[in-house]
């Protein structure tokens, strides 16, 4: 029978980190773009949670994966606000046709 | 974790208390004041000078706050308080104040009264992330204060809403900052993962074992430089640095240039110097564990920022911009000092960080001041100025002056002791690069002064004069920058007398 083992948790998060880092640099959606960093931070609490049970490191990892939910929310919510605001003024959210301030 | 030294931690951590609470202050003000927000500046003002007072008290108060359970590393912990965080916390809150004094000037910020409680808010935010950000000792710390910094600079960054660029100023912080962070993130997974712990002390003694998978290491930590090298805006994560300087109000800019990038470095010097220093040579070199060839790395990045902010600044018409990219050449110089690996590089970037403070916020007080009635920092619109104003004029020289590192200013001072320290550390092909780098930045530099003072003044050219409390502002700034070209020993003490790191 097949045992699920670090191995198969670290390669689920580095498909996960893979695909966030292809989503932020392939699209131009800002919100697709804060989706890729939504799959990056959650690989790296994949990871965490991974090592911390199968590494016997203690709850460590867990907790830390704890503040990094809170603060992914937290980045969450400004991003959303600061990319509303972007509407507001350019009636559109595409992070390539923003560049008023390139010369 | 059992804290058997809580109330020692809590002494250790007075000044971020205070942060902590005139914030929370601020908060409750801005909510009981909401008619007439007068008196808002002055209680940001009042919690900046408070937590100056209670940094400096802490001189002499060493030691870990919060101290792992581990019990071999008994007497390690997250936040360490030494002379090195006590001048960065130092040159950080000179800074704050300083920028408080700007916000009471700015045009921008005067136009936002009725939010200006969050404004200061959103300051004390970002003042109380440096400040944890100088003395972390752990991973996680460095995360999260990073991501307290950040976040509110995001915030700030847009906050005017005055133009367009504002909001993109912001937008594009943002996401060069969170993929950035992401990145951090996901290295110290990986370092977590090698060693079982955060801490940087625990996370030392356990890589020099010999069984250290070096390749998962070294990736570990350039996802981790992803993180700090954006703080600091080297290359190649500097890209947000000319757009968001040029968006964001212009006390903010000022902030982010001298303030954040300290704060970054702090964090910088102390990751690299507690995490992979394996010992300490005879001749006061760092040896460095190694993961990969530190100088070689290091010093390709700081040419490449210095040369890509010079060449770059050479182009730019509008004035934030092209400080933008200088202010990425400084990092460059300023990272050479990281690269000798001594304690005499260590001293080469305090006093560098002491004068870019001066010279750098002096040159953005003049800006502002010229922007708030002609309404523009193009160059071309500062033709003529330098007769018709001739005071800002003068103060800009010479803030130009010290920024290109000639005598007799404060800017010399600092390139003097970092060459100083490269001739010693036998780096002379690389002191003589950032040489060639300071004489390219003369270009630039002196291109303001040629269109302040060689184009003669029209009849629509503006009388720019400052009123009395920025006339003793910008005398004191151009006073400190000409005294410490002159009298430089008290910076230099002061550095010297700040060498030491917890630890090792």
């Amino acid at each position: 029978m097949l045992q699920v083992g670090l191995t198969h948790f670290l390669i689920i998060s580095a498909v996960l980190f893979s695909l966030g880092i292809y989503g932020i640099v392939t699209r131009k959606n800002a919100v697709m773009v804060l989706m890729g960093i939504e799959l990056v931070l959650n690989a790296a609490n994949i990871n965490f949670v991974a090592f911390s049970k199968f590494g016997n490191f203690g709850l460590g990892g867990q907790v830390i994966a704890l503040f990094v939910i809170v603060l992914a929310a937290a980045e969450a919510a400004i991003a959303l606000a600061i990319v509303l605001n972007i509407y507001k003024t350019f009636s559109n959210v595409n992070v390539d046709e923003i560049d008023h301030l390139k010369e | 974790m059992a804290n058997t030294n809580l109330y020692q931690s809590l002494s250790l951590i007075v000044p971020e208390i205070v942060l902590t609470i005139a914030l929370l202050v601020l908060v409750t003000a801005d909510l009981i004041f909401h008619k007439d927000k007068k008196s808002i500046p002055f209680v940001a003002l009042a919690g900046i000078l408070l937590t100056g007072y209670f940094t400096l008290i802490q001189i002499g108060n060493y030691g870990f706050a919060f101290q792992t359970s581990a019990s071999a590393f008994k007497h390690y912990g997250m936040f360490a308080s030494d002379p090195f965080s006590i001048f960065f916390k130092v040159i950080v809150i000179v800074s704050s104040l300083l920028i408080v004094f700007f916000s009471f000037s700015s045009d921008e910020i005067q136009k936002i009264t009725d939010r200006i409680g969050e404004y200061y808010a959103l300051i004390f935010g970002m003042i109380l992330g440096m400040y944890f950000m100088i003395s972390a000792t752990d991973l996680i710390l460095i995360y999260l204060s990073l991501e307290l910094l950040s976040l509110s600079s995001y915030v700030l960054s847009g906050f005017t809403k005055l133009r367009d660029r504002d909001s993109e100023a912001a937008l594009k912080y943002l996401l060069y900052g969170a993929v950035s962070s992401g990145l951090m993130l996901f290295g110290i997974s990986l370092i977590y993962g090698l060693t079982g712990s955060t801490n940087l002390y625990i996370i030392n003694s356990l890589i020099q074992s010999p069984d250290v998978n070096l390749f998962t290491l070294a990736f570990a930590v350039i996802l981790i430089f992803a993180g700090i090298g954006y703080k600091i805006s080297s290359a190649p994560f500097h890209f947000w640095t000319p757009d968001v300087y040029e968006g964001a109000p212009i006390t903010i800019t000022a902030f982010l240039s001298v303030a954040s990038k300290a704060a970054g470095f702090a964090l910088l010097i102390r990751f690299v110097k507690t995490t992979f220093v394996s010992y300490t040579d005879p001749n006061g070199m760092w040896q460095l564990i190694n993961v990969f060839d530190w100088k070689t790395l290091l010093i390709s990045i700081s040419i490449l920022t210095m040369t890509l902010g010079n060449f770059s600044a050479l182009w730019q018409d509008n004035l934030k911009r092209m400080l933008a990219y200088s202010s990425i050449a400084h990092a460059g110089y300023i990272l050479l000092g990281l690269v000798v690996f001594s304690d005499q590089g260590l001293k080469a970037i305090f006093i560098y960080f002491a004068v870019y403070m001066l010279m750098n916020l002096g040159a953005f007080l003049i800006v502002m001041l010229i922007a708030n009635k002609i309404g523009s920092e193009e160059i071309d619109d500062y033709n003529g100025l330098g007769f018709t104003s001739p005071f800002l004029g003068v103060a800009f020289t010479i803030f130009l002056i010290s920024l290109t590192g000639l005598p007799p200013t404060a800017g010399f001072i600092g390139k003097l002791y970092l060459f100083i320290a490269l001739v010693d550390a036998k780096m002379i092909a690389v002191a003589v690069i950032a040489l060639l780098n300071s004489v390219v930045s003369l270009y630039y530099y002196v291109r303001v002064l040629k269109h302040m003072y060689l184009t003669s003044p029209t009849k629509d050219t503006p009388a720019v004069s400052a009123s009395l409390p920025n006339t003793i502002l910008v005398s004191a700034l151009v006073l400190a920058t000409l005294v410490f070209g002159l009298y430089f020993s008290p910076v230099v003490d002061a550095a010297e007398s700040s060498l030491f790191i917890l630890g090792l």
